[in-house]
């Protein structure tokens, strides 16, 4: 064996794995304090519940309404879309708030999340205009149509097909998976326009903006496995889509769809799926006065997590504010989030002897139900922690 | 933080370099003196023109590189401190140690000891004191004792030669009727003041190391052959790496948020010591999983001392309990959010109530 020398530091040739922190200038402060002075109100009323999980199961066209009303819906969106003209880190004050309240905003969420940038950057100005301001006042809700039944993590292997015809294109194929498809006025779909070219997988794949009534569109629930109806089967029988529906440009459906997932990975959402559990859990350990070391410390360790993820994921989000798509650090926060909210659920398990009660009302052990039933959606959903880990891979030059 | 990458580069310039006794266990001379004739030891004075955010990007390059110099201690402890009560220093290494005498919750494992004598301009002190970081090379040590600050010239002191995991001198230093350099009054909250500024830099420095760890275990998986191909190749180790790259991430983006903390509302505020708190626990735990991976990826050839990786992997093992492992700064987070309960978590989280 030969020993090996010291090299000179290879550290400087490692990419960027987490954009320059960002401090929230202080005049956010009091658009917070306004949120929360909101959803005080609305609590105090019991409007609604805080529950885990709530972008993915809660749905309260309502509440998406009065967030529009109150112009916390399309924030970044210009005002002549009906927007509000405002920052991206202005945006993540007001998200982050209803998540931590575990406040009902699965309706507009992936509208205000993905849509409506996309649309900003890809979409025509007629597709604006007739999209955007619906939008921002909470009254117009998408989904995202990019899974197939074998199209998963292999998504450039999807085959809805369009074929071209006068006016327009015809789809025909099967989207799974499609969160709030039954309750959506429309969805992105990916598809074929080219046949596949095993040379550029990427390659020939678009974008439609398909309205979910057309005729052709069949919409079937897939129960998750708590019975809850949730996401759906999708299914295009030959269904006319017109050219003024094409989303993007034709044949660029890849880099859109990564695009848009720069901003479906690294936000708030990611980390605090079960944060309604972690304070509930808080409020159990105080008030029985249960706070040996080691249940200290144990809480100490996902508040240190929780805190770290927050610096992390408002890095990329202004990173993104400046215009830049961070993409190894937003499947870096994907996964280390994702993971962490399991983490609060096994301590949420062992720390109180509570059992997890799903037909609770509210409270710790109903929390802790729907965050156990939930939790294996959370290392899936918007990308698989392996897949994202393989990103991570070519980022550093792996592969 | 605008991060400094001017300052980066010229710290990344001097310290990679490193000295013929890179593997040796003393100071690294030749780098001290170009980082002191470059005004990288006094970053921190306000008379340099420096910042936190300079100290911090050094820091972290000294980490990663495995610099063998009390950059810390001399700057963020013992500079300020003898500054905070209105004592110079001599010129060179410095260290700063708190005296048992002086109470407070202190982690484990740090420089302490005993001061006695009245020392003032004329009377003489005697000191032991213990896990002195540099305490061989140093020019003078700045003592907390109680509610007074002593700066000794060790050049009189009997050694105890010491060390951290990392081969880093932690010395034992006894000092025998010296009359002090200098002698001041230490200014309010000193003690918890230096134990958090000791947490924050030894976070920037753990996330300097983490980073070194996993760049060298990246650029050795594309190197390294194995069944044809080079290791990275294979998706087991992506995997792993991956994870390690997260927590880098993770160190990273504590450390630097810490730091921008600190430096805004300062050292006093209780949003500081709640962000160094969780820093230094959120670095210490991805120190863990870093060095492991980094050693798994290298196979038997990081585990020998001629290869390169021990000087990170150690400094990690080293670091993550030095000024505090997770344990002693997870106990404070926690205990802060148990206080806080479950409607103040939130507001404590983000640091606005
Ligand atoms: C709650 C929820 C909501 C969703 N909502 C939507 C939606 O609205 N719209 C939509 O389009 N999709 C949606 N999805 C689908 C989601 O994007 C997919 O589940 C995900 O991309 C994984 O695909 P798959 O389920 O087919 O798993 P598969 O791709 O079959 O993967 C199965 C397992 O194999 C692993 N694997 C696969 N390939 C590799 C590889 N190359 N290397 C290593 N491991 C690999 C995966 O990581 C996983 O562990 C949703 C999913 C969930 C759980």
């Amino acid at each position: 064996m030969r020993p090996v020398a010291a090299t000179s530091t290879p550290a400087a040739a490692l990419p960027e794995l987490v954009p320059d922190p960002v401090e929230l200038p202080a005049g956010l402060a009091d658009l917070r304090a306004e949120v929360r002075s909101f959803l005080d109100d609305e609590r105090g009323a019991a409007r609604w519940t805080p529950r885990a999980d709530v972008w993915l199961s809660g749905w309260d066209e309502s509440f998406s309404r009065r967030l529009g009303e109150r112009g916390w819906l399309g924030m970044t969106i210009p005002t002549e879309y009906g927007g509000h003209g405002r920052t991206a880190l202005e945006r993540y004050v007001v998200t982050e708030e209803l998540l931590a309240a575990g406040a009902p905003v699965a309706a507009h969420w992936i509208a205000d999340r993905q849509i409506g940038p996309s649309l900003l950057r890809h979409g025509t100005e007629e597709q604006r205009r007739a999209f955007l301001p619906g939008i921002a006042r909470g009254e117009v809700y998408f989904g995202i149509g990019m899974s197939e039944p074998d199209s998963g993590s292999d998504l450039a292997s999807v085959r809805t097909r369009a074929t071209r015809v006068d006016g327009g294109w015809r789809l025909s194929g099967t989207k799974v998976w499609t969160s709030g498809a039954h309750h959506a006025h429309a969805f992105f779909a990916l598809v074929r326009t080219e046949p596949r070219d095993d040379a550029h997988r990427h390659a020939g794949l678009s974008q439609f903006l398909v309205e979910l009534d057309s005729p052709g569109v069949e919409i079937r629930p897939i129960p998750l496995l708590t019975g809850a109806h949730h996401f759906n089967e999708v299914r295009f029988d030959d269904v006319f889509i017109p050219d003024a529906r094409v989303f993007g440009e034709l044949g660029n459906g890849w880099a859109q769809v990564t695009g848009e997932l720069a901003f479906e990975r690294s936000g708030p959402e990611r980390f605090l799926s079960t944060y309604p559990l972690l304070a509930s859990l808080v409020g159990e350990l105080a008030g029985a006065g249960r706070a040996d070391a080691g249940t200290r410390r144990r809480v100490g360790s996902l508040v240190s997590r929780l805190w770290t993820l927050r610096a992390m994921s408002l890095a990329v989000a202004g990173a993104l504010e400046s215009g830049r798509a961070p993409e190894l650090a937003a499947a870096l926060v994907k996964d280390l989030g994702t993971r962490y909210e399991n983490e609060i659920v096994d301590a949420a398990r062992l720390l109180v002897d509570i059992p997890p009660d799903p037909g609770a009302e509210s409270g710790f052990a109903r929390l802790l139900a729907d965050a156990v039933l939930h939790a294996p959606g959370f290392t899936l959903r918007g990308g698989t922690n392996e897949v994202l880990r393989g990103i991570v891979a070519r980022g550093m030059g792996l592969r | 933080m605008a991060r400094n990458s001017d300052l980066a580069d010229l710290a990344a310039s001097i310290l990679a370099a490193g000295s013929d006794d890179r593997d040796g266990t003393g100071l690294d001379t030749a780098a001290w003196k170009a980082c002191a004739g470059a005004g990288l030891t006094s970053l921190t004075d306000p008379d340099t023109g420096g910042t936190l955010d300079d100290a911090a990007v050094l820091l972290e390059v000294a980490g990663a590189d495995a610099a063998r110099l009390p950059l810390a201690e001399t700057d963020l402890l013992a500079g300020w401190l003898g500054r905070a009560a209105g004592l110079a220093a001599p010129d060179g290494p410095l260290a700063a140690v708190v005296t048992d005498a002086t109470g407070g919750d202190r982690p484990a494992g740090t420089a302490g000891g005993t001061v006695t004598g009245s020392g003032g301009t004329t009377g003489t002190v005697s000191a032991a004191l213990t896990r002195v970081p540099w305490g061989r090379s140093l020019a003078a040590v700045v003592v907390l004792d109680g509610d007074r600050v002593l700066v000794l010239d060790t050049g009189a002191a009997a050694v105890t030669e010491g060390a951290n995991l990392a081969e880093e001198p932690r010395d034992g230093l006894t000092l025998d009727g010296v009359t002090p350099l200098a002698t001041g009054s230490a200014p309010a909250g000193a003690a918890a003041e230096l134990t958090l500024r000791a947490a924050l830099a030894r976070s920037l420095l753990l996330a300097g190391a983490a980073r070194g760890a996993l760049a060298r275990s990246v650029a050795y998986a594309g190197e390294r052959t194995q069944f044809g191909r080079p290791i990275g190749r294979f998706q087991a180790v992506q995997q792993m790496l991956a994870e390690a790259g997260a927590e880098v991430a993770a160190a990273s983006a504590a450390s630097a948020a810490a730091t921008s903390t600190a430096r805004r509302a300062g050292f006093a505020a209780p949003e500081t010591a709640f962000a160094v708190a969780a820093a230094k626990a959120r670095c210490s735990e991805a120190a863990t999983a870093v060095a492991r991976i980094a050693h798994q990826v290298h196979g038997a050839i990081g585990f020998t001392r001629e290869h390169a990786l021990r000087l990170v992997t150690t400094r990690l093992w080293a670091w993550r309990d030095e000024d505090g492992d997770e344990a002693f700064w997870n106990d404070r987070v926690g205990a802060a959010a148990l206080d806080a309960g479950a409607d103040g978590l939130w507001p404590l989280v983000t640091g606005r109530p």
